[in-house]
């Protein structure tokens, strides 16, 4: 019941939203939902909901063979508590902005997040379409309307990219349809399809590619730094702290289970591709001038190394992946919110025209240092353990993929260093004479998140021990390819 | 005694805590005040450690930091004699460095002052992780931690653009060195399926000789990066862009030495792979004499002190790749007494001159700054090797030990420590001797420092002079204290045998002979009332750094550049987005040209019509003809 | 008489049809081409309607099969609705832009 809560409570709250004409009441209104949705997910992992609570299930469209499941893992829970945290953070930060038509733009937001708490819960391959679909329509709008100039072009883009790969994994799906044995959607009944090896390897191209452009992977990526920047940056964060990890999840849930054989077969490729992904955005974001655009492909980078580490196969690997969607779920929403603040407040988000804000803004500067150093996984940062242990499952499965893979750090480390210093250090120019420092709604939703980086990278146990038993899933069904 | 060894390191990250949060309402007293005493009490607990002999082979967990069914790493501290030797640097000599700091600093605003102090404790508390640590994950966590502090204090001024790139450089060149000591860590835990220094060194006979000898080069790269060897030294000079007592604690007693722990701490690894050890004595070697080359014609007075750092880096370096590990861990523990002094004594001139750098605007400050006079002697004579000095006890065992491996290496070795005496002599000369060559300003500036100052100068004096009797020769009636109290942890290097003792005697001679010429040979040089600082030919090479920096611009940080460049603005934007957008643009063109098909003359309607009918009756009456046909081909 | 004849004449006054359609620009010989090629069909169709079911029921007489010839009326009736409506249409046009030629009237393409 709890889980088919989560979904409800922001759809719910959204569509009342819609009706919202008055921003105050608008904004108020969803910060609630968003810890409501907060509470729900903290009951659940703190055990104060009995477990038989979690899942749900009921006949949705019998004809078809779907029924409305909703399971739950470990992975599931994390997940969707990274989502409620993100939105209430994001709902945090930007309290006190005041948002043209507010009532569509929160309703549009609520229903995105019910959406992405959908995909994430779902175990029937026609919901998790529904809910991957009812994630990507609201996003199309909030990009189209609240956002930079290029925006119309920009999220133009990423609908039809994102588009074309809803579709193929909609065939994906009904052709997985026709191969069950009992003629339904349920991940159940996917997983005992009887597959030739040549139509699981088929299907999984299908379905990997819808993933991968999630993702996004190299070379699917070329939507995410152009809707990243002309969108509104309240928006990025929700896009790249949870919506990417859709793929990613979708990889871990559906992919990887369905077709073992295929994913154990196509691994090299895509380790490779992985860690392509990981050094060439490094590289480029070396000399972006943007900081959206900057972060942006950091962000493609670090996707790009949890995608290797998802098929290195191995156990430190999953387990990284997993924590690291969390963290790096976190991380990057502090650094947007940074960059939401320095665009707002002081015009431009241009970092050669930004300078010396650390004499004008110390409190935004210490915040951004932490998240500068979570972007490149210090230790003692959350994104240390989870780098630490997908590096440790790709150089399990190839040292040579390892050792190349590691230069990241170095690349990370002179990108993210670039951006602290051409930004806060130095002296101030024009744009920056009159800096005031950060607002506090925006400080208070910085602090929390520093406190969990901190937190879990000085004591991650909390963050591996929920997400246990679905590294021990996936590893026992690939495992069983293996023998 | 779990709660007390924990307590070491977190008094300094409390006071990072309330020092760093609290930095708009603290007093400037209070925050100094703060700051040091964590510190202190740190030392103080370190000494109980000490004192009470309660070392122990078991490490101490607290918790688990990352676990799953292939490995297991805990948040374990390890006390034994090693780490200990290592606190009681580190919290001793940081102890002194945070009181030398609160008057250094004290021109500071109270805000940038409390940052400082932050920054200061953050360093030391990472630096206790770091020897601390009971498996090289939690060293790895210290060995990052003291990156970032580096990083953070040597940028102290952000408002000097030119000191930022000096930090970056630190940090990614770390990063460089890091990236190795990683994947050592990974090669470990995938062979070994644990990182915990008793678990590894136990199994290490497992080992292959292939993987001994990758996992240590890896361990070693991690080692050069942060102990500043070639190729990767370059940085350390650079870094002196920081605070001057900041120079002291990271850039030349503590953090810098990290590598020479590391390879103290894997001594068990490193002995397994003669071929690790020789790189090793190599890369210390070339260090050693590149950088003390280097050190001959600087005339910053900080960077010749880097580059001694740098050279001395490469002594110990050779002592570790001859297998004496504990002389290399005696050298760490002698040169962070004798080159803090050094770096604080020039903190101490510096800021006698106001800011003043630059040695040939110096001179004559002997009657001046008497105390840092002769403390600065002191350290000077200790580096140089002077008889019975700390810096002579340790460098004789150094020495000694590349004797006992092959005889070039020591007379490589010996040329190396000549030249040191060379620099620090003219360091001295310049600084303390002949006439004062600054503005008149300058000259009324030039104060004696304040106590706090003065006091850590002394007691780091005391120490440079007589902290090498811990480990005198036997022929000199000393004992070997110090390779006893490491025994446990670290074998001693077997080499004291009846024929050195006449060795010994050679080498007490030739270094008295050897100094004293130099000393003179220095003082008419250099203890003038003119000095120039421009140099010629070889000279100017060597002044220019052997143009190493201009070497690695040309062929590492430069193309780097334009690769990135290029892929940024050729590869993704013309290349993948181009082909991206080239196929929207492909289907708009596409269906412009498709729509002309619609000409909207009926005429051609129906023609269209008709001839597509007769072609469908065609295929449809030879369906099985064409059916056939496509049978055959595919 | 043999099918064929019937089958020769109507392909014959189908084809005239198709080419005239073809080849004319003007509406209503079009018009009338369009009518023949329909007629052509009709005719065919009678002609196979009449081939098609010769049949003796037990006991009874031998007929031939109406149904087609039926269908024919009705495409009949249906062409003239036709025919009327379409010479509307053309006289409407020839009153609007004074020309029945094809040809100039090319909108559709826009």
């Amino acid at each position: 019941m709890i889980a088919l809560l989560l979904i409800l409570i922001p759809f719910l709250t959204g569509l009342a939203a819609f009706f919202m004409r008055e921003g105050k009441m608008a904004r108020n209104w969803s910060l609630f939902s968003s810890l409501l949705t907060l509470l729900c997910i903290i009951l659940l992992i703190t055990n104060s909901v009995s477990a038989s609570n979690a899942s749900f299930d009921i006949a949705w469209l019998p004809f078809l063979g779907s029924r409305f499941t909703l399971a739950m893992t470990g992975m599931v829970k994390m997940l969707v508590l990274l989502n409620a945290i993100i939105y209430f953070i994001v709902f945090l930060a930007t309290f006190k902005r005041a948002f043209i038509q507010p009532g569509r733009y929160f309703g549009l937001m609520l229903l995105m997040q019910a959406g992405m708490m959908g995909v994430f819960l779902a175990a029937d391959g026609l919901v998790f379409y529904f809910f991957w679909e009812l994630a990507l329509v609201p996003a199309y709008f909030l990009c189209s309307q609240w956002g930079n100039e290029k925006r119309i072009q920009a999220t133009f883009k990423f609908f039809v990219y994102t588009f074309i790969g809803s579709l193929l994994m909609l065939i994906g799906m009904i052709i997985m349809h026709g191969k069950t044995p009992d003629h339904s959607y349920a991940l159940q009944s996917f997983m005992h399809a009887n597959l030739s090896l040549t139509e699981e390897n088929f299907l999984f191209w299908l379905f990997f590619i819808a993933f991968a452009i999630k993702m996004p992977l190299f070379p699917f990526h070329t939507w995410q730094p152009f809707a990243y920047e002309q969108s509104d940056t309240s928006i990025t964060i929700v896009l790249s702290s949870v919506m990417v990890k859709m793929g990613l999840f979708a990889v871990l849930r559906w992919i990887l289970p369905i077709f073992p054989h295929a994913a154990v077969s196509n691994s090299h490729l895509i380790i490779i591709l992985g860690v392509i992904s990981l050094l060439y955005a490094s590289v480029i974001a070396v000399r972006q001038n943007d900081l959206k655009r900057l972060i942006a492909y950091s962000s493609i980078a670090h996707i790009g190394l949890m995608c290797a580490a998802i098929f290195s196969g191995t156990v430190p690997g999953m387990q990284g992946v997993m924590v690291q969607m969390f963290n790096h779920g976190i991380i990057v929403a502090g650094l947007w919110i940074t960059a939401e603040v320095i665009e707002t407040q002081y015009g431009t988000r241009k970092i050669s025209e930004l300078g010396g804000l650390a004499q004008k803004a110390p409190v935004l500067a210490t915040l951004l240092m932490i998240m500068a150093l979570g972007n490149i996984a210090l230790p003692l940062t959350s994104a240390f353990v989870g780098e630490f242990l997908m590096f440790s499952g790709i150089f399990q499965y190839s040292i040579i993929i390892g050792a190349v893979a590691l230069i990241s750090i170095i690349l990370s480390a002179i990108y993210t260093l670039n951006m602290v210093q051409n930004i806060f250090y130095g002296n101030t120019l024009p744009a920056t004479q009159d800096a005031t420092d950060i607002n506090r709604n925006a400080k208070y939703a910085m602090i929390i998140l520093t406190v969990l980086i901190l937190f879990l990278g000085f004591y991650p146990q909390p963050l591996l021990q929920l997400v246990n038993d679905s590294v021990q899933g996936i590893l026992s069904g690939l495992n069983f390819v293996l023998k | 005694m779990n709660a007390l060894v924990l307590c070491i390191p977190l008094l300094p990250f409390l006071g990072f805590l309330i020092v760093g949060l609290c930095r708009n309402k603290l007093s400037k007293t209070m925050s100094g005040i703060l700051a040091s005493g964590v510190i202190g009490i740190s030392f103080i607990l370190t000494l109980v450690i000490f004192f009470s002999h309660s070392y122990s082979p078991n490490a101490i967990t607290y918790f688990n930091f990352i676990s799953n069914s292939q490995y297991n790493i805990p948040f374990a501290f390890q006390v034994d004699q090693l780490s200990t030797l290592f606190m009681l640097i580190i919290t001793g000599v940081g102890f002194l460095i945070h009181v030398y700091s609160t008057a250094y600093m004290s021109e500071e605003t109270p805000e940038h002052y409390a940052r400082y102090f932050s920054y200061l404790n953050l360093f030391v508390f990472s630096m206790l992780l770091l020897v601390l640590g009971a498996n090289y994950v939690i060293m790895f966590i210290g060995w990052e931690g003291v990156g970032i502090c580096s990083y953070l204090l040597i940028g102290f001024w952000f408002k000097n653009n030119q000191y930022n790139y000096a930090a970056r450089k630190a940090f990614i060149m770390n990063r460089i060195g890091d990236v190795g000591f990683l994947l050592a860590i990974f090669w470990l835990l995938a062979r070994l399926g644990s990182a915990d220094y008793s678990i590894v060194f136990s199994n290490a006979s497992t080992l292959s000789v292939t993987d001994v000898t990758g996992i240590t080069i890896l361990l070693f790269v991690g080692a050069i990066g942060k102990s500043a060897q070639i190729p990767l030294y370059t940085w350390l000079p650079d870094a002196m862009a920081g605070p001057t007592p900041v120079s002291a604690l990271i850039h030349a007693a503590t953090m810098v030495t990290a590598g020479i722990y590391m390879i103290a701490r894997s001594n068990v690894l490193f002995s397994m792979s003669p071929v690790t050890m020789d790189i090793v004595a190599v890369i210390g070697l070339a260090t050693a004499i590149l950088a003390a080359s280097i050190a001959l014609f600087q005339n910053d007075i900080k960077k010749v002190l880097a580059y001694s750092t740098v050279s001395q880096l490469g002594f110990m370096f050779v002592a570790l790749g001859v297998g004496a590990y504990t002389t290399g861990v005696f050298h760490v523990m002698t040169h962070s007494f004798f080159k803090a002094l050094l770096f604080l004594g020039a903190g101490s001139v510096i800021h006698a001159m106001g800011g003043e750098q630059d040695i040939t605007k110096m001179g004559g400050l002997r009657k001046k700054i008497p105390i840092t006079y002769w403390t600065f002697l002191i350290a000077v004579l200790a580096i140089s090797g002077f008889p019975f000095t700390s810096g002579f006890v340790s460098k004789d065992e150094i020495l000694m030990a590349a004797y006992a491996h092959s005889q070039p290496l020591f007379w490589l070795t010996t040329f190396a420590a000549v030249l040191t005496a060379l620099y620090m002599f003219r360091v001295f000369m310049l600084v303390f001797l002949g006439g004062f060559r600054g503005s008149e300003e300058q000259q009324h500036h030039l104060h004696e420092s304040p106590p706090a100052m003065t006091i850590p100068l002394i007691i780091l004096a005391v120490l440079a002079a007589i902290g090498g009797f811990v480990q005198l020769p036997e022929i000199f009636g000393g004992h070997d204290y110090f390779n006893e109290f490491l025994a446990p942890v670290v074998p001693a290097f077997k080499h004291v045998g009846e024929s050195m003792a006449v060795q010994e005697y050679y080498l007490l001679g030739g270094t008295v002979v050897g100094l004293l010429i130099i000393f003179l040979l220095c003082k008419k040089w250099y203890a003038v009332k003119h000095f120039e600082g421009k140099y010629t030919g070889i000279k100017n090479v060597l002044a220019h750094k052997w143009y190493i920096d201009e070497l690695y611009d040309a062929i590492i940080v430069n193309p780097f550049n334009n690769i990135a460049g290029f892929l940024k603005s050729i590869v993704e934007k013309s290349g993948i987005d181009g082909i991206v957008n080239g196929v929207g643009r492909f289907i708009q063109y596409s269906s412009r040209q498709v729509r002309l098909v619609q000409s909207g003359m009926v005429g051609n309607y129906i023609l269209i019509m008709v001839l597509s009918i007769t072609v469908l009756f065609m295929v449809f009456w030879n369906q099985d003809l064409i059916i056939g046909f496509l049978q055959k081909i595919f | 008489m043999p099918v064929s004849y019937y089958i020769i004449l109507a392909s014959t006054l189908f084809c005239i049809g198709v080419a005239g359609v073809l080849t004319r620009r003007n509406a209503i010989i079009i018009f009338m081409c369009v009518e023949l090629m329909l007629n052509a069909v009709n005719l065919l169709l009678v002609a196979f309607s009449k081939m098609q079911n010769i049949a003796t029921p037990p006991g009874g007489v031998t007929v031939g099969g109406t149904d087609a010839q039926l269908f024919v009326f009705f495409i009949m009736v249906v062409a003239a609705a036709e025919v009327s409506v379409g010479l509307a249409i053309i006289v409407m046009m020839y009153r609007n832009v004074h020309s029945i030629d094809i040809n100039f009237l090319n909108r559709l393409k826009n």
